[in-house]
C-alpha cells in the first residue's frame, strides 16, 4: 500500500510519518504542497509542524495549497486521510472535520507522553485497536484545544465519532477531553497526539502508535 | 482605491487565552478596573477601483473564506 505524506513549508514530522509508514509495512510516498498531484497513493497523512508558519490561523493557509485541493477531493470520495497535530488543524480548516483547534487554555506549549483512550475502532486508522484500550502517545502542541458548539459535540459523541480522548488531567483544554475525531464515513481522522513518534521501543514512549498505520494498511489489503 | 477594514474576533463563547493573558498582565502594571480583554485581528484591504456593492460582497466572501474561521470567529466588514 502506498501512503502519501504531504510536506508543507514548515512541516516538521513528515520524515517521522514516512518512517512510521515503512515500519508498519507500507510504502511511503513524499507529496509536495505545491503540486496538484497525489502520485497515485492509496491514503494520505498530513503531518505535524507549523505549515506556512501558522500564519493567520493554524492550517488556514495550507488548506488552500494545491495539494489540499486534491486531498479534499479524494477524502470526499472515501480515501483514508489522517491528519496529525497540524494536519488535524488543516482538516478542520478544510471542513473535512467539524470543530476547530485553539490555543491551549494554559497558554503554554505542552510536550508530554500522554495517556489516551481509543474510543472508536470504526475508522480506517484505528481498526487495529480494541475499543476502550489505553495507549500512550507523544502530545506536543501550543494550539491543541479542541472546540465545537454543544450540538456538534453531542453529534460526535452520539455517532461514535470521537476517536480518542485524553486520560488524566486535560492537557490543553479540549472540550470533553477530545484528542481526535473522524468524519461520518470514518475514512478521515484528525488526531492531536503523534502516533508516528510511538512506533519503536528505542525512541519515544513505546509502540502504541503503530496501530494507526497498520490499520490503514490492513484495511487496504482486505478491500 | 478604497480601504476596507475587516475585524475578526473570537466568538463570545470561545475561550480566548491571548485576551486572558493580556488581562492578567494589567493588574501587575497597575491598571485596575478592566474586567475582560478579548483579542482579535484587524485586516486592511486596499481595493482597486471604485468600491461597488459587488466589491463589498467580494470582501465578505474573502472574510468568511480565509480571514476568519466561522467555527470560532465572527467578522465585521467596515466598507
Amino acid at each position: 500500500m502506498r501512503i502519501g505524506v504531504v510536506t508543507f513549508p514548515g512541516s516538521l514530522d513528515d520524515v517521522d510519518a514516512r518512517r512510521a509508514v515503512r515500519f508498519a509495512g507500507g510504502d511511503a510516498v513524499a507529496l509536495w504542497h505545491g503540486e496538484h498531484d497525489l502520485h497515485g497513493v492509496d491514503a494520505v497523512v498530513l503531518p505535524g509542524g507549523f505549515s506556512y508558519g501558522d500564519y493567520l490561523r493554524c492550517g488556514a493557509i495550507s488548506r488552500f495549497s494545491p495539494v489540499m485541493t486534491e486531498v479534499i477531493r479524494v477524502a470526499e470520495q472515501g480515501m483514508p486521510v489522517l491528519g496529525i497535530c497540524n494536519g488535524f488543524q488543516i482538516l478542520c480548516e478544510s471542513h473535512l472535520l467539524p470543530g476547530a483547534l485553539i490555543r491551549n487554555d494554559h497558554r503554554k506549549f505542552g510536550c508530554v507522553d500522554q495517556r489516551l483512550r481509543i474510543e472508536s475502532n470504526r475508522t480506517a486508522w484505528t481498526q487495529e485497536y480494541d475499543e476502550g484500550v489505553e495507549v500512550t502517545l507523544v502530545l506536543k502542541n501550543g494550539e491543541g484545544g479542541y472546540v465545537a458548539d454543544e450540538a456538534t459535540l453531542d453529534m460526535l459523541d452520539g455517532e461514535g465519532r470521537v476517536v480518542a480522548r485524553y486520560l488524566g488531567d486535560n492537557p490543553n483544554g479540549s472540550l470533553r477531553a477530545i484528542a481526535g475525531v473522524s468524519n461520518a464515513a470514518g475514512n478521515v481522522v484528525g488526531l492531536m497526539p503523534h502516533p508516528e513518534h510511538a512506533v519503536e521501543e528505542l525512541c519515544g514512549p513505546g509502540t502504541d502508535g503503530l496501530g494507526f498505520f497498520v490499520s490503514a494498511i490492513k484495511a487496504f489489503a482486505n478491500a | 482605491m478604497a480601504r476596507v477594514v475587516v475585524d475578526v474576533m473570537p466568538k463570545a463563547e470561545i475561550l480566548d487565552p491571548q485576551g486572558k493573558a493580556v488581562q492578567g498582565a494589567l493588574p501587575r502594571l497597575g491598571f485596575d478596573g478592566i474586567s475582560d480583554v478579548r483579542q482579535g485581528k484587524r485586516f486592511e484591504l486596499e481595493v482597486d477601483g471604485e468600491l461597488t456593492e459587488e466589491r463589498v460582497a467580494q470582501v465578505h466572501r474573502i472574510a468568511e473564506t480565509l480571514l476568519s474561521n466561522p467555527v470560532i470567529e465572527d467578522f465585521v466588514v467596515h466598507a
